[in-house]
């Protein structure tokens, strides 16, 4: 399979987009027409055929733009990519898990040649052809955490596991949902994890972090995140919140097709064999609204999530206050139809949307039928 | 979730190899290799990493971790070096009688409970008998990224060091033994004063090493979190109970020679775990009802947890009584 890598921006005029292909395989999140926060785990060995759960680490057509978007982002503020200096050995466990993975999984873009402690990586689309020492930092441009995943799309977490507790002691975060790795380097699992909200109550950290910790080398795990973007922009970070945070108020109901983007974070968790540490790869899929409802169930069900999902999570994920206008846009694609079980967008069995009944179920955006 | 669920296997995922060599080390002690008959490589692994060995004994499954006693970074063995234990259920001694070079078995990917804190500035290894293994693997990671350690040994006499010839020939100023019949010991009051700030202590060996280990540093007022220990707690035998599994609904019996976990295992029902060992939690079981009295003997549980009568460890923990599980 040859991937047509995108010419697009996460930025200024935010060329970003989703080809059909794109839209099918995007990871929707909802397994049913409402969401509460569980430790939704499952191992991570495959999924069906071009889905992005297929491979180890999913490479698509945003690879290229993904990456020059993490170098512009790197040069404004060199401390998105941190490793303590215990870490090092956890950054090669990491460069030697996608280097190998990504060369036997996507075989005509990545090669990786070894001879010994002589490796040889060749990145075709980033036109790389690096030969270095494996466990030798001084024969690589940057330490190997930052070369790989300057290569790599998603973000990385590398946590060391100690005492019991697993600590923030290293990660390359670009693509974050307002989050930063600076102000959580060196923290542990319920540190970094306090400003959640509902979730402690459930006890859901307290399993997370028992379920984590036994996450055993040979044997990944993965589970999806999700929260709401304006814009597809990739960097959410807090740094930058004074240059994104105030597009939120950019939304109107004209734009908000187009602008309003569900963010899907694919979290996967892997034991390094060297170091006994754990990555936790968090990629992000971004999709406009205008393209989800493309998928009928996808476009009836985001409006019954939405509708039902408790204030204190709205409220945590940033998008109170837009709600009811993406909660009016979305409800011209809820017919009231029952929607298949499963996140798959089934657009081959689940009903074209209705035009005649929709809305009937949803008796506040009865005005829109007309305008539709 | 995105996924139709897939029922998460119990246990570590397996590998299968073949026994590639039989070294006799001394009149206890012996060193099993294994390669993998693909001809791939072994993954590679962290010091003090243990693997869980399958041994097919007849009509019963035996599942017992050993440390892996290889170089780690050596792709082409794995290796673990087992002690012959006359009094134990049994696994040393299949081990040791019933397997021979070129026979099949399945191991599992290694898994760490006693990995090196990378942040030390200096790795003090107190090794008592067979506690030498998960530091023979650690010893050769250091070397390998020119870590500071230093190696304190105790055996029972000269013919049962195992090991000991080796490491004092590859590294003479890191490794001190010492011998028990000539009524040498680690001082370890002295050892652990003498350290400079950021040493960790690591100690396998017997329990009450282990307990004065942890007492000596908490003593000369070493952070708890500097001080790491482990111990394989081998499942003891002893008197037959019967459990009820209620989620099952199966009655099992628990025979004198194996574990609550074995005999669940044995019923056909997929229970969790991973270390076998009573270190891990992944075993650890709700308890429905209980008529009798625990024989708690793991390392996971508080003793509050203990005590409360609603949890047990099915590797490692007993029952006297009859008892009802969530399993």
């Amino acid at each position: 399979m040859t991937i047509q890598f995108n010419e697009e921006t996460f930025r200024d005029d935010y060329s970003f987009h989703n080809s059909a292909r794109a839209i099918k395989r995007f990871p929707f999140p909802f397994h049913e027409d409402s969401y509460m926060y569980s430790v939704n785990m499952e191992q991570h060995r495959g999924g069906p055929e071009g889905s992005v759960y297929e491979n180890r680490f999913d490479v698509d057509e945003h690879y290229l733009a993904e990456m020059r978007d993490r170098a512009m982002v790197l040069a404004d503020d060199p401390l998105r990519c941190q490793s303590l200096p215990h870490m090092t050995l956890a950054g090669w466990d990491l460069l030697e898990v996608i280097m190998v993975s990504k060369s036997e999984d996507y075989p005509d873009l990545f090669e990786l040649h070894r001879d010994g402690d002589r490796w040889r990586w060749i990145n075709k689309p980033m036109g790389i052809d690096d030969t270095f020492t494996f466990l030798d930092e001084t024969t690589l441009p940057y330490g190997p955490m930052e070369y790989i995943t300057r290569q790599a799309q998603g973000d990385f977490c590398i946590l060391d596991q100690r005492d019991e507790m697993l600590w923030m002691d290293a990660g390359m975060i670009t693509t974050q949902a307002d989050w930063s790795l600076d102000f959580d380097i060196g923290m542990n699992f319920f540190e970094w994890h306090a400003p959640v909200p509902l979730a402690h109550e459930l006890g859901i950290f307290t399993r997370a972090l028992k379920f984590l910790l036994n996450i055993p080398q040979g044997a990944p795990a993965r589970r999806l995140n999700w929260t709401m973007t304006v814009n597809p922009l990739l960097d959410t970070s807090p740094e930058n919140y004074h240059k994104w945070g105030i597009q939120k108020t950019s939304l109107t109901p004209e734009n908000v097709g187009s602008k309003q983007h569900l963010r899907v974070e694919l979290q996967t968790f892997f034991r390094l064999p060297r170091s006994n540490a754990l990555v936790f790869p968090i990629r992000c899929y971004l999709i406009a609204f205008q393209d989800l409802v493309s998928m009928p169930k996808w476009g009836r069900r985001m409006h019954r999530v939405l509708r039902e999902l408790p204030d204190e999570l709205a409220t945590y994920k940033g998008f109170i206050d837009n709600r009811p206008m993406m909660l009016d846009y979305l409800s011209k694609f809820d017919d009231g139809q029952p929607t298949s079980p499963g996140v798959w967008p089934d657009p081959e069995t689940e009903p074209p949307l209705n035009t005649e009944i929709r809305n009937h179920t949803d008796g506040n955006s009865v005005d829109h039928n007309r305008s539709a | 979730m995105n996924t139709p669920p897939q029922k998460s296997r119990p246990g570590a995922e397996q590998i299968p190899v073949v026994v590639s060599a039989i070294v006799p080390l001394n009149d206890l002690v012996t060193r099993f290799e294994f390669c993998r008959p693909d001809g791939q490589e072994f993954p590679p692994f962290s010091g003090g990493a243990h693997t869980v060995v399958e041994m097919r004994d007849h009509d019963r499954t035996r599942l017992n971790p050993y440390s892996l006693t290889s170089d780690p970074s050596d792709s082409s063995i794995y290796a673990i070096s087992v002690r012959r234990d006359e009094q134990g259920r049994g696994g040393s001694l299949f081990m040791h009688r019933s397997v021979s070079v070129g026979d099949a078995m399945n191991i599992t990917y290694p898994v760490n409970l006693f990995s090196l804190d990378l942040r030390a500035k200096k790795h003090l290894f107190l090794a008592g008998g067979i506690g030498i293994t998960p530091f023979m693997s650690m010893i050769a990671q250091l070397e390998r990224m020119t870590g500071n350690w230093e190696l304190h040994y105790s055996v029972r006499n000269e013919a049962l060091g195992t090991y000991v010839d080796q490491l004092r020939y590859k590294y003479p100023n890191k490794v001190h033994v010492y011998y028990s019949d000539q009524n040498q010991r680690i001082g370890l009051e002295q050892l652990l004063d003498g350290q400079s700030l950021g040493t960790h202590v690591y100690v396998c060996g017997p329990t009450g090493m282990i307990d004065q280990v942890h007492g000596a540093a908490a003593a000369a007022g070493w952070p708890e979190e500097h001080t790491h220990s482990e111990e394989f707690l081998a499942p003891q035998p002893g008197k037959p109970f019967e459990v009820r599994l209620c989620k099952s609904e199966l009655t099992i019996q628990v025979g004198e020679n194996e574990s609550l976990l074995e005999a669940i295992e044995r019923s056909g029902v997929d229970a969790p775990y991973l270390c076998r060992g009573g270190a891990c939690g992944q075993c650890e079981t709700d308890v429905i009802r209980a008529d009798g009295e625990f024989v708690h003997r793991d390392h996971w549980l508080d003793d509050e947890q203990h005590s409360s009568g609603q949890k047990i460890m099915p590797c490692v923990s007993r029952f006297l009584g009859t008892l009802e599980l969530d399993r």
